[in-house]
């Protein structure tokens, strides 16, 4: 008896994974699309915008000291109270916290999948170790570990980093913690390890790619969590110091200004708000593209 | 010559302990089980859903740790083999669910070819390609398919991938988990031929698992019947299907319907009454007594051994003689 070689004419045309179909289906979501646009546009004119200037966000112009927004070249949104030019300080203060934002869901959210795969995928006693240490760190305040960490990296940025960093990790590896542990009793891990695979190379190559889809997800939240939470620390003086700008810090000294003069706070705040808009909607594009429920 | 050898093995697994802060308890799932398998030779594991007979399968390939008894291959015992990962190659498993045993992110040229990365580390990545190409053609599947991946199968092809998978690595022994209870009928008998037509070519041995015993007798050249973790009974297939001996296996040769429905109609129901007992807690007598039309005293108390009551054949009972 021979083989019946099924004829190829059964399945589609081409193989198309998963991820293909799902980045296709998010192609089909306008606003989520017109979102990634904007995004794209706010970031090239944050980090391009200021080579357009004659001057730095840092040099002050003694003429036009508090000129109001006249949108006249070249200080196009007026200037501070120091005679910065308010235009580039917001473009440059978004460069960082543009930075920061995405660096820092970045870091946590390698660092959240890794863990969580790991405490997943290895279970029992490890797991609940894992896990519990996880707890515990989320019960940790949050503004007093800043505090912690810029004693110890005596402030700047980098202790910034690590504390977001250091916060935002414990979500994702939750996250990822449950889907690897439904995925370890799935029986293509078991037929990975009848090959011969070792647990590192099952968790590098079999759960944390089938983790990808809910990372991806989550970690378009993240980004505006880190911008939010860079924000709100540099609001507090915790965060960047002047004179170097941040999203957080222009709004901080726009809101004392509130009084006399708005748009110190509306240009920082609404670009900000934009972004984080955007980032929601392509979150929400991407949920939606991403749910298994409508395969 | 023997190819695979389980010398009184027990399974458990670790369950939590009762209260709260118990320490954790074994729940056994195998007990005290021997077998022997020849090399090309086709062993049916035939009981009812929660035998073990899953759980023997993954613990004959060492997927689970035996928490006694020993298991040897080729007369080598399991824990001493060096570089036991790369021999996996030799010993091979293939799933109940196709699909699930298919990762979703791979396309099927990679999923066959994976395990050659650890079997084989020479061979180059074409070279491994064209290794999975080749698996895909034996098991029907034409070369268009190396790039598709799971979801786009049907269950019988996504069997057949498994398949490729497994015998990639050229083995020596596949353990079939209910390979084709989650398949149509149509499509069974499609994969059981294909099972055997491989072992023809390649002549590798084959633990088949499966609680059809229709399905059992047409690819096992010997039958072992599984009671809560035990063997009941082992026989040549021919000799099985003739005169089961046991009453459990007589017990499930009954639970076979009948596919006429005229004779189905007319057919005395001999549905076992009785509880199966507690896995935790298991009575000291023979395990099927809480359920046997037989069943005496005797049976409540005394657990029979297994033991050889005709050629070939082995049953554990203590009544078989006086049939």
């Amino acid at each position: 008896m021979s083989v019946d070689v099924l004829s190829p004419e059964t399945a589609p045309p081409r193989g198309t994974s998963t991820l293909q179909l799902q980045f296709r289906r998010f192609r089909a979501n306008r606003l989520a699309m017109a979102s990634v646009w904007l995004l794209a546009l706010i970031v090239v004119s944050c980090f391009f915008g200021p080579y357009a200037f004659p001057f730095t966000g840092e040099d002050a112009d003694f003429d036009f000291i508090s000129a109001p927004a006249l949108f006249q070249w070249p200080h196009l949104f007026g200037t501070d109270e120091f005679g910065r030019d308010l235009l580039v300080r917001v473009l440059e203060g978004g460069q960082v916290s543009l930075t920061i934002g995405f660096l820092g869901a970045l870091v946590a959210g390698v660092i959240g999948v890794l863990y969580g795969a790991v405490a997943g995928f290895v279970g029992g006693r490890t797991d609940g170790l894992m896990m519990r240490t996880v707890e515990i760190l989320y019960g940790f305040p949050y503004v007093i570990l800043v505090i912690l960490l810029s004693l110890l990296f005596g402030g700047g940025n980098l202790a910034l980093f690590a504390a977001i960093v250091f916060t935002l990790w414990l979500t994702p590896a939750v996250i990822v913690r449950a889907q690897a542990q439904s995925l370890a009793r799935r029986e293509f891990i078991e037929a990975a390890r009848a090959g011969g695979m070792t647990n590192t190379r099952i968790v590098l190559e079999h759960i944390v790619p089938n983790c990808m889809s809910v990372v991806i997800v989550y970690g378009s939240l993240l980004v505006p969590e880190v911008i939010l939470s860079e924000s709100f620390l540099s609001f507090l003086g915790i965060g960047i110091k002047e004179p170097q700008a941040s999203w957080g810090n222009l709004i901080s000294s726009g809101t004392s200004a509130m009084e006399s003069d708005l748009r110190l706070l509306l240009l920082p705040g609404g670009l900000l708000a934009l972004v984080l808009l955007c980032l929601n909607f392509i979150a929400d594009g991407l949920r939606d593209a991403f749910d298994p429920n409508d395969r | 010559m023997t190819l695979l050898e389980a010398r009184n093995l027990g399974v458990g697994y670790r369950i939590p302990g009762p209260g709260l802060f118990s320490a954790a308890r074994m729940l056994p799932i195998v007990h005290d089980l021997s077998l022997t398998l020849d090399a090309g030779r086709t062993l049916g594991v035939v009981g009812e859903s929660g035998c073990g007979k899953s759980t023997l399968g993954r613990a004959l390939l060492r997927l689970i740790v035996p928490s006694e008894g020993q298991v040897l291959w080729q007369g080598e015992d399991m824990t001493t083999i060096q570089n036991l990962r790369r021999r996996r190659a030799e010993m091979q498993i293939i799933f109940q669910d196709p699909v699930a045993a298919l990762d979703p992110r791979m396309t099927l040229a990679r999923i066959v070819s994976r395990p050659l990365a650890t079997f084989e580390p020479n061979l180059s990545r074409k070279e491994a390609r064209a290794r999975a190409v080749e698996a895909l053609r034996q098991v029907g599947l034409s070369a268009d398919f190396a790039d598709r991946f799971p979801h786009e199968l049907s269950g019988g092809q996504a069997q057949r991938v498994g398949i490729a998978r497994a015998i990639v690595g050229r083995p020596k022994l596949i353990i079939c988990d209910e390979p084709v209870s989650a398949l149509d009928v149509s499509i069974q008998a499609q994969v059981i031929n294909l099972l055997m037509e491989l072992q023809e070519k390649m002549g590798m041995a084959l633990v088949f698992i499966s609680h059809n015993l229709a399905v059992v007798r047409h690819i096992s050249h010997e039958v072992m019947v599984m009671c809560l973790g035990r063997v009941v009974e082992r026989a040549p297939r021919n000799e099985f299907y003739a005169r089961p001996l046991h009453p459990y296996s007589q017990a499930l040769m009954d639970a076979v319907p009948e596919p006429d429905p005229r004779r189905e109609k007319g057919r005395v129901g001999t549905a076992l009454a009785g509880e199966l007992p507690s896995v935790l807690n298991p009575p000291p007598g023979c395990v099927f007594a809480s359920r046997c039309p037989k069943a005496t005293d005797l049976c409540r108390q005394t657990r029979p051994e297994l033991r050889e009551v005709a050629p070939n054949r082995q049953a554990a009972c203590h009544f078989i003689e006086a049939q």
